[in-house]
């Protein structure tokens, strides 16, 4: 097969192929690190490693030439640089980590490769996952595969969104098959729709967070980005699954999420959470709600109306509860054990210089955010509040899903933006993640797919939101849109 | 570490004794009268335990540089805790011997600061729940007063790892073989009023852990530290501003600091001065206090509950379970001590100060049909006066003891039915204490058996008799304190081995006109 | 909520961030900005709300206890800045 055929395949077609024989591992693995060294210009990869991918693609080359494929067998895949990868330099896109080199490996990319998944290299991201855009990377901003053909951005780079920027970018461009992403308030669900593919938030616990670099504990999931919800089932299935690593990491049996593709939406109610029809919504946007929940209609689903009152209140508390855990989540960037150290005068000079110069502005601005909300005297009306808050929105999702089987919802407020936009208003880049915040505050899974383009051109995407460890229902809702939305749009 | 912040939730430096409740023994005279002292500690005991709190690393003290260290303890990128099942039974344990209340859900927050011992950034600990609230000590003093002191809580946190700063000019280095063993802050109210009682509360504190087995005990090792917060006051006034003495390490120094302490305290009010709360180290070589640089000029530590550990619940049953399981305590034990073997006080203070000299003990006395099978009060004297008295002198513990529990139960019996006698029998056991051999080894070995031969013991009696007729005359005539003399002369020709008695019933009869 | 210089300044040095004095102001009003935006949060009626603490409806699970790692200090060691032996080294500590 030609090179271009074969990064066109999904994850499920290559996974087939390959078991068929029709093509080989090394083959494939080889067309996308040429896509790679193509597409440099998008800065999607922050460290290739080819030659470890080619000696996983021939090892599971000869796997699967003895009839012993693994679930995942021979397909190369993109790493968020978040995940500690064993002798692979790892960074969380921060100068802070310099050239740190783990030595152990992530829960979730160890599962991955014992499923005979192939490592291509490590992908771009926000700085330590905190952004919406993918532009506070150390390594320089992620360029969206798209281009808008009108309006204001036409002709512009645009933002692949974020923190996992460079995997969606990555997955659209053809570069890898499926990656690796963290969501802790959207950043999987957000970057997938700006780039116009599939991804999916478990629910929190479902994945291990052990290997992963922390942004706020009690909110970040991994979670694959892919082209279809198909892709999206088969990663999950490889990445899911109780670890006693993680306290956090809850002790239920991974379902086949595959099997649940096929189960259809029939007699599923499908709810409609009204708070989320925000004013100044872009109206393709709007429509393209309508229409998903006219797609799900038509395929035999009830469509209810739901109240999650207290929608609007999220992103104030995702603001709170998320650098507060990450100013003590990021304390370990001190310059004495690993990472960047810049010399002081004395200890507490070197500490303050070191985290000046090896945070970035936004990582820098959470933390000093989430310092001051703990801080003596602001505790309480700061982080307790927020946490009192967070326990009402969750109460929220649980009384909307005595009414409805899963929440459909826009994943996104607007389609990407252009690079340099909204760049100097933190609380306007915030919001980019109005409609992601909550479910990650509840801990719920949640998947955006692509659904549609706007009139510009570029993709837009939905959102569906489940009960606690019913990523199936998600799965079984998500691919009857994909199945009536027949997107096909290609960057 | 340090727990300044700490002190703003917990009840704090409010006492449970009653005002009255103080001997004038305790008050200390100042140029302007009376100072009574008042001290609470706060201490950190190592909990025994193979593993670290929330890492699969050693536990163990020493061990060359990081290498008791996990990925976990050294704060690599995205490593998680995980709790130490050990810990939390060994926590519960120690509640309950501190009579104290057990808290069936608990939280582990955070404590936010920057030190290059702890590499996370922040200590996990417990702050607003902790596992065990409130319980209290019994502190015997040597005058006999019963002092009660109130455990405000107990609360399991990790220790910090090391700082070693004698190595190279301007650096220091960093041992991370500490940093995430598990300690139990055992929190105190200040109830304790003179430098004797808090060292006394401290040696207590000690021997219970000891006993439930939940900390070595072992201070020289750090094993038990205390922080001891020390304030004065003229006595029927309010309490006065306290200052903490971190860490100290013995339960001389806990002394020697409230001493200095308070003196101190009381020289600043005395001259007019006013007492800053701060906290201080104390400096053993000195027997001072002095001011301790604070890691932080300002003590936020941004407590909140650590996300990456769910909240800690326990079952009553489990509780339970571990109640049943807990050994007899130091005041049971030693109530025991009095009123089944008719010990005396010292004595059986002496034998339950340790739970392997109580153990001991017991095991020389022995049990048939549910009753000592040895004599108790010839059991306690031999272990209590001889046994400890000499392992003291070598300062060993009774469970570095050469000679076994059995073995100076064999001795005891020899003793017992007479086979050697009293005399020989120390000669006995310092050969026991030398060598580990058993006691009827030795006695065979060296001829030791009591010569209770009436005939052969009347034949020496009858030679000394000749050989000194001067001593004998003098008892005919009524002089029958010379008796002890001619005992003694018939111990010597037999090299102690005749019986006493039988050599004193022979003399009645030769001299005493028989 | 307006963040002055002074609480900067605080808020900075617990964080142990360097932050140059022609950019506390800026950085200043950014936080004050924020806090502004959550600040809408005291509209919600929180009353007899328990806050949250573990998102997921669990309790900890608990480890056996035994030494299972640890035991190799070239793996601690092997990104130190600066080292010595096996000792990590940093600027004077001063107690």
């Amino acid at each position: 097969m030609a090179a271009a055929a074969l990064t066109g395949l999904t994850l499920a077609a290559a996974r087939e192929k390959l078991r068929a024989r029709e093509i080989g591992a090394v083959e494939l693995t080889h067309a996308h690190l040429e896509a790679m060294a193509a597409a440099r210009d998008l800065n999607a990869f922050v460290l290739e490693t080819p030659e470890r991918a080619l000696e996983m693609a021939a090892a599971a080359g000869r796997r699967l030439k003895a009839g012993e494929a693994l679930p995942l067998d021979g397909l190369p895949i993109a790493v968020k640089d978040l995940f500690a990868t064993d002798g692979v330099r790892t960074t969380a896109c921060s100068r802070i980590l310099d050239d740190f080199t783990p030595t152990y490996e992530s829960t979730v990319t160890a599962k991955l490769w014992a499923a005979g998944a192939v490592m291509l290299g490590k992908v771009n991201m926000d700085e330590f996952a905190m952004g919406s855009a993918n532009i506070t990377s150390a390594f320089g901003p992620v360029k969206n595969p798209w281009r808008a053909k009108s309006g204001p951005s036409a002709g512009k780079d645009l933002v692949p969104g974020g923190s996992s920027g460079g995997s969606a970018a990555a997955v659209a461009a053809r570069l890898a098959l499926a990656a690796t992403g963290t969501d802790t308030g959207g950043s999987i669900r957000q970057p997938a729709a700006f780039c116009g593919v599939a991804g999916i938030k478990p629910t929190y616990g479902r994945c291990s967070r052990w290997g992963i670099v922390a942004f706020a504990s009690s909110l970040d999931q991994a979670g694959p980005i892919a082209r279809t919800v198909e892709d999206c089932a088969l990663m999950l299935g490889a990445m899911a699954g109780h670890d006693p690593k993680d306290s956090t990491s809850i002790d239920v049996a991974v379902p086949d999420y595959t099997a649940a593709l096929k189960r259809g939406v029939k007699g599923l109610r499908v709810g409609i959470p009204k708070e989320y029809r925000v004013d100044g919504m872009p109206p393709a946007i709007d429509a393209l709600w309508r229409q998903g929940a006219g797609w799900l209609a038509a395929e035999g689903a009830e469509i209810v109306e739901v109240s999650l009152p207290l929608s609007k209140y999220a992103l104030p508390v995702y603001y709170i509860v998320a650098p507060a855990e990450a100013s003590s989540n990021l304390a370990r960037y001190d310059g004495i054990r690993y990472g960047l150290r810049v010399p002081g005068e004395d200890l507490v000079d070197t500490y303050e210089k070191t985290r000046a110069a090896g945070f970035g502005a936004e990582v820098r601005r959470r933390i000093m955010i989430g310092t001051y909300v703990l801080s003596a005297g602001y505790y309480d009306a700061y982080y307790l509040r927020a946490q009192k808050v967070r326990a009402r929105i969750a109460a929220d999702f649980r009384a909307a899903y005595e009414k409805c089987d899963v929440l459909l919802a826009p994943a996104t407020p607007s389609a990407a933006f252009a690079l340099g936009e909204k760049q100097d208003d933190p609380i306007a880049m915030y919001l980019n993640d109005v409609f992601t915040v909550p479910a990650s505050l509840a801990g719920l899974p949640a998947m955006a797919l692509p659904a549609g383009l706007s009139p510009e051109g570029l993709p837009l995407g939905l959102q569906l939101v489940g009960r606690a460890f019913d990523e199936e229902t998600v799965f079984a809702a998500a691919a009857a849109l994909e199945r009536a939305a027949g997107f096909t749009a290609v960057p | 570490m340090n727990d300044m912040a700490l002190g703003e939730i917990y009840t704090g430096h409010v006492s449970t004794r009653a005002d009255d409740d103080n001997p004038a023994g305790n008050l200390l005279d100042g140029d302007t009268g009376k100072w009574e002292i008042v001290v609470g500690l706060e201490v950190h005991a190592q909990v025994a335990s193979e593993a670290k709190l929330f890492s699969g690393a050693s536990a163990a003290f020493g061990g060359a540089p990081n290498s008791h260290v996990s990925l976990v303890d050294a704060a690599m990128p995205g490593m998680l805790p995980v709790i130490n099942a050990e810990c939390v039974r060994q926590a519960v344990r120690t509640g309950l011997g501190l009579e104290a209340q057990i808290n069936l859900r608990s939280v582990f927050d955070r404590k936010n600061y920057f030190y290059p011992d702890l590499p996370a950034g922040y200590q996990i600990s417990q702050f607003k729940q902790p596992i065990v609230g409130a319980g209290k000590v019994v502190v015997d003093m040597p005058d006999g007063r019963a002092v009660t002191v109130a455990i405000e809580r107990l609360h399991l946190e990790q220790d910090a790892g090391k700082s070693l700063h004698d190595q190279q000019p301007g650096k220091s280095y960093i041992d991370l073989n500490r940093a995430g063993v598990a300690l139990m802050e055992i929190v105190s109210r200040p109830d304790l009023r003179s430098g004797d009682e808090a060292a006394a509360y401290l040696a207590k504190l000690r021997t219970i852990l000891r006993y439930i087995g939940s900390c070595d005990g072992d201070m020289s090792q750090g094993s038990m530290r205390a922080d001891v917060n020390v304030s004065v006051h003229k006595p029927g006034t309010t309490l006065g501003t306290r200052c903490e003495i971190k860490n100290v390490n013995s339960v001389r120094f806990v002394r020697q600091a409230v001493e200095y302490e308070a003196r101190r305290q009381i020289g600043i009010l005395e001259g007019g001065g006013t007492i800053v709360q701060e906290t201080r180290l104390f400096d053993t070589d000195r027997g001072e206090t002095r001011l301790m640089r604070s890691k932080e000029e300002a003590h936020d530590y941004r407590y909140f509950p650590d996300p990456d550990l769910l909240p800690l619940v326990l079952s009553q049953g489990d509780v339970d379970e571990l109640a049943r399981g807990l050994p007899e305590l130091p005041d049971a034990r030693k109530a025991r001590f009095t009123s089944e073997y008719g010990l005396s006080p010292y004595d059986a203070t002496v034998l339950t100060g340790e739970r392997a000299r109580a153990d001991f003990f017991e095991a020389v006395l022995g049990r048939t049909d549910g009753k000592p099978a040895r004599d108790p009060k010839t059991a306690s004297n031999w272990v209590a006066s001889e046994l400890i008295g000499r392992l003291n002198k070598d300062g060993r513990e009774i469970d570095e003891s050469q000679v076994t529990a059995a073995q100076l139960g064999g001795l005891l019996d020899l003793i017992a039915d007479g086979t050697i006698t009293g005399r020989i029998a120390k000669d006995v056991f310092d050969e026991m204490f030398a060598t580990g051999t058993d006691a009827a080894a030795i006695v065979e070995a060296n001829g030791l058996r009591q010569i209770a031969d009436t005939g052969e013991l009347e034949a020496v009696v009858e030679k000394i008799i000749a050989d000194n007729p001067g001593q004998a005359e003098q008892y005919r005539v009524g002089k029958t304190s010379v008796a002890g003399w001619f005992t003694g002369q018939a111990m010597k020709a037999t090299r102690g081995k005749a019986n006493p008695q039988i050599v004193n019933e022979i003399l009645a009869r030769k001299l005493g006109g028989g | 909520m307006s963040i002055d210089h002074a609480t900067v300044r605080r808020i900075a040095r617990l964080a142990r961030i360097h932050v140059p004095e022609d950019e506390v102001d800026r950085l200043g009003a950014e936080l004050s900005q924020i806090l502004g935006f959550v600040e809408q949060l005291g509209e919600v009626d929180v009353a007899g709300v328990e806050p949250m603490t573990s998102v997921v409806d669990a309790v900890l699970t608990l480890r056996e206890d035994r030494v299972s790692d640890g035991g190799d200090a070239q793996k601690v060691l092997a990104n130190a800045p600066e080292r010595a032996e096996d000792f990590f080294v940093v600027p004077r500590v001063v107690e």
